[in-house]
């Protein structure tokens, strides 16, 4: 058993809620924020999305940023959330803080407003240019909140927002950085409603993971963020839980598609408890990545029976409340995680009624109350990137 | 502080072709914007595969393959990519498509290959490599996060043996030309080799794939050892200086033991102070290099950068197309690289001759 890296700060933005304990309540209460597009302008308005009903106004007026500014919403959503996490954390930001964060499109909501009119040459937005980077959101949320040492962005897809966890635990444990916030954002976007939609795996109701009929995930955005900090700087600060295990790997089969026996998923969880120095057993809830596409589910259930055999601990997958939300959903299904932690409770899996023919699997579909010391939470993405946590509580 | 890491193996796909090095022949543009020289990618990679993929998954896999082969390793412990903006030719395809389109009829393929971990991804299908695999995506300091998380890999996990790091960006025809409304490039046509003795706003850009094969091992062809890698996304002019010294004493150098410094001056003149405050102080005595008038800047062009250094390290010969000044160095030892973009995200890198 290894003692992890402390967690002294979460804040988190998704459909469900503003805050840690607006989605805390949400959890708890089963109620989903899967609705159609009302913010983001688009022709697909039957499509379910889990979107955050605030205007772009409204959030730039919430974090104070002058009229002219040039955050995206990617990077307004996860302002929003690392405030939080900050001041939870009584965070003082210095040259040994760092700043990670998982995006897969960054700022493409504002590359595809403006397009058109960059293509004309009219220059009427051009602060808005260099926003088809993925850092140029990153740098705005660091710039915010001062942050001017190490920064940097990682883009694995769905499984960004877990990356950026793993990698900001290990440069504490290597001991170069004292303090970091680490997490993911994405906002709903027409390009990437678009893809997954021209990849037909968008259902047109409330998606089902783990379902024998499920038929496809639901898009969502939002951001969430974590402060974590070396032993030696926490002092007297409440630790909220620790990230005590991470496992990374590849799929190497396709480009989009996950492969039948989960492989990549598979390496994942195994180094990831090879990492927290624990054997299977001793997961006691995992919030699976779940995102309801046939492919997904499938290959993460035959990945699951393989590292835990005949005794599956309680899982989940929280993605029927705010939809699959990308990069950032690593991030918030690790504030998920802390919460079941801390609350000794075990979220519902929404929408559940037939076990998948080929695995019996049964997650918990109602809130479950028991003592839970390590949570095991998965991410997969395209490009066959699969990362896994492990979060303990603290003392554990 | 743990291990030694060696270069063992480079593929560099960038606007100058390799023989830069061994005849000195140089590559003139006369445009902003202008492309890397494309190997013959069907050496690489199979026709079937190679008519799907953007120039950027090509470059990747091919400067990836390059330089496995040249280190003779078969499946690397990682496989990590920088790329500032990813597949950005797929990317603009989607986007038109579906803003001229107004969201209807799209097909997937350009969206599937849209995503900025494709070239890691594909890299992994390829090599069949299902060990760890990170893409980061932070402008100009893309590619020195993967080579700094190569380096702590090697620390964690005693039983890896080498690890591919590199970094990739392409151009497209309208994202890249959007550079042109935003001050990033100069708006006036030049020769790319007139680039230093601009006194203009902008740069000028281009596109090219560095993958390195870094092992704990050090073999006959080794080039270098990847000695540091140090990320700050902001440092104020007058602190550039404390900067290096402090991160030369965590490597028990001082700025006299370098041989030669590599900087990434790209003409812009609103950015330049970085570079000449150490030009005429810290490092005024030592040869100072530059690259970006030979393959243009963009967020991976570093990798030309760290390929120079690993070159000059091997041969002890440094082109006189790199040289800003008339200091000479028999054989260099260490080798400084210094770059930053817009006057952000700045990173330092130390090469050393083994």
């Amino acid at each position: 058993m290894i003692k992890g890296v402390a967690v002294t700060g979460m804040g988190i933005i998704s459909a469900i809620g503003n805050n840690t304990a607006a989605n805390y309540n949400s959890l708890i209460s089963g109620k989903h924020a899967i609705s159609t597009p009302e913010v983001l302008k688009t022709i697909h308005k039957h499509l379910p999305v889990g979107e955050i009903k605030i205007s772009n106004q409204s959030l730039a007026q919430n974090l104070n940023l002058p009229e002219n500014h040039s955050y995206t919403r990617a990077a307004l959503l996860g302002a929003l959330a690392v405030k939080e996490a900050i001041s939870q954390a009584n965070l003082k930001v210095d040259e040994e803080t760092g700043f990670i964060s998982g995006t897969s499109i960054g700022g493409m909501d504002a590359t595809e407003t403006y397009f058109k009119d960059f293509s004309e040459g009219n220059i009427d937005h051009n602060r808005f240019i260099r926003a088809q980077h993925p850092g140029f959101t990153t740098e705005k949320i660091a710039e915010y909140f001062e942050v001017n040492g190490f920064v940097s962005t990682i883009s694995t897809a769905c499984s960004s927002g877990a990356n950026a966890i793993m990698l900001g635990a290990r440069m504490i444990k290597s001991g170069k950085l004292k303090r970091v916030i680490v997490g993911g954002t994405d906002c709903l976007t027409k390009f990437t409603l678009n893809g997954f939609n021209s990849l037909m795996i968008l259902s047109n109701e409330q998606c089902k993971p783990f379902d024998e009929n499920r038929n496809g995930l639901n898009l969502g955005e939002g951001a969430a963020y974590l402060v974590l900090e070396a032993e030696e700087e926490i002092n007297d600060k409440p630790v909220l839980g620790r990230v005590s295990g991470y496992g990374n790997a590849n799929d190497a089969f396709h480009q989009t598609a996950s492969s039948e026996n989960g492989e990549g998923a598979f390496l994942a969880m195994q180094k990831a408890l090879k990492t927290a120095g624990i054997p299977a057993e001793k997961i006691d809830y995992i919030n699976a990545h779940g995102t309801a596409t046939k492919n997904n589910d499938n290959a993460e259930s035959a990945a699951l029976e393989r590292i835990f055999i005949n005794k599956l601990p309680d899982f989940s997958s929280t993605k029927a409340f705010t939809g699959h939300t990308l990069a950032a959903a690593g991030a918030l299904e690790a504030v998920y995680s802390l919460l079941a932690i801390q609350n000794e409770q075990v979220f519902p899996n929404l929408n559940f009624s037939n076990p998948m023919l080929n695995s019996g699997f049964i997650p918990v579909t109602n809130l479950k109350e028991k003592p839970i010391d390590y949570v095991l939470s998965n991410s997969f993405g395209f490009g066959g990137n699969c990362t896994s946590l492990i979060f303990s509580k603290n003392g554990e | 502080m743990g291990n030694k890491i060696y270069i063992n193996g480079i593929g560099s796909i960038s606007a100058q072709e390799e023989d830069l090095f061994s005849r000195g022949s140089v590559t003139i543009y006369r445009e902003n914007i202008f492309p890397a020289i494309s190997p013959n990618y069907k050496e690489f990679i199979k026709p079937m595969a190679l008519r799907r993929m953007s120039k950027a998954i090509k470059m990747g896999v091919t400067s990836a393959k390059i330089a496995l082969k040249e280190a003779k390793v078969e499946v690397p412990g990682a496989i990590i990519t920088g790329t500032g903006e990813g597949c950005k030719q797929d990317t603009e395809k989607f986007l038109e498509n579906l803003l001229d389109l107004d969201e209807k009829l799209l097909t997937p393929t350009s969206f599937i290959q849209s995503t900025h971990n494709t070239i890691g991804g594909q890299i992994a299908l390829n090599l069949g490599c299902k060990n760890y695999n990170v893409t980061y995506t932070q402008n100009s300091v893309s590619l020195e996060t993967a080579l700094l998380d190569a380096q702590m890999q090697f620390n964690e996990n005693p039983e890896i043996g080498s690890i591919l790091a590199g970094g990739v960006d392409e151009i497209s025809e309208k994202i890249t030309s959007f550079q042109k409304l935003d001050g990033q490039l100069k708006l006036n046509p030049i020769k790319n080799l007139d680039l230093l003795r601009e006194d203009s706003t902008g740069t000028i850009t281009s596109e090219g794939a560095h993958f390195f094969v870094l092992s704990k091992e050090k073999k006959e062809n080794t080039y270098a050892e990847f000695q540091s890698v140090s990320i700050k996304n902001v440092i104020k002019p007058e602190t550039i200086i404390n900067e290096i010294e402090n991160f030369l004493a965590k490597n028990n150098l001082n700025s006299t033991a370098i041989d030669a410094v590599i900087l990434g001056k790209n003409g812009d003149n609103r950015y330049d102070y970085f570079y000449k405050n150490l030009q005429r102080k810290l490092l005024k005595n030592k040869p100072q290099l530059a690259y970006k008038h030979l393959v243009g800047d963009f967020d991976t062009a570093s990798g030309y950068a760290v390929f120079v250094a690993a070159k000059i390290l091997k041969t002890s010969k440094i082109p006189a197309i790199l040289k800003l000044n008339n200091v000479d160095c028999k054989i260099p030892k260490h080798i400084l690289i210094y770059n930053q973009y817009l006057g952000r995200d700045h990173s330092l890198m130390l090469l050393s001759a083994v």
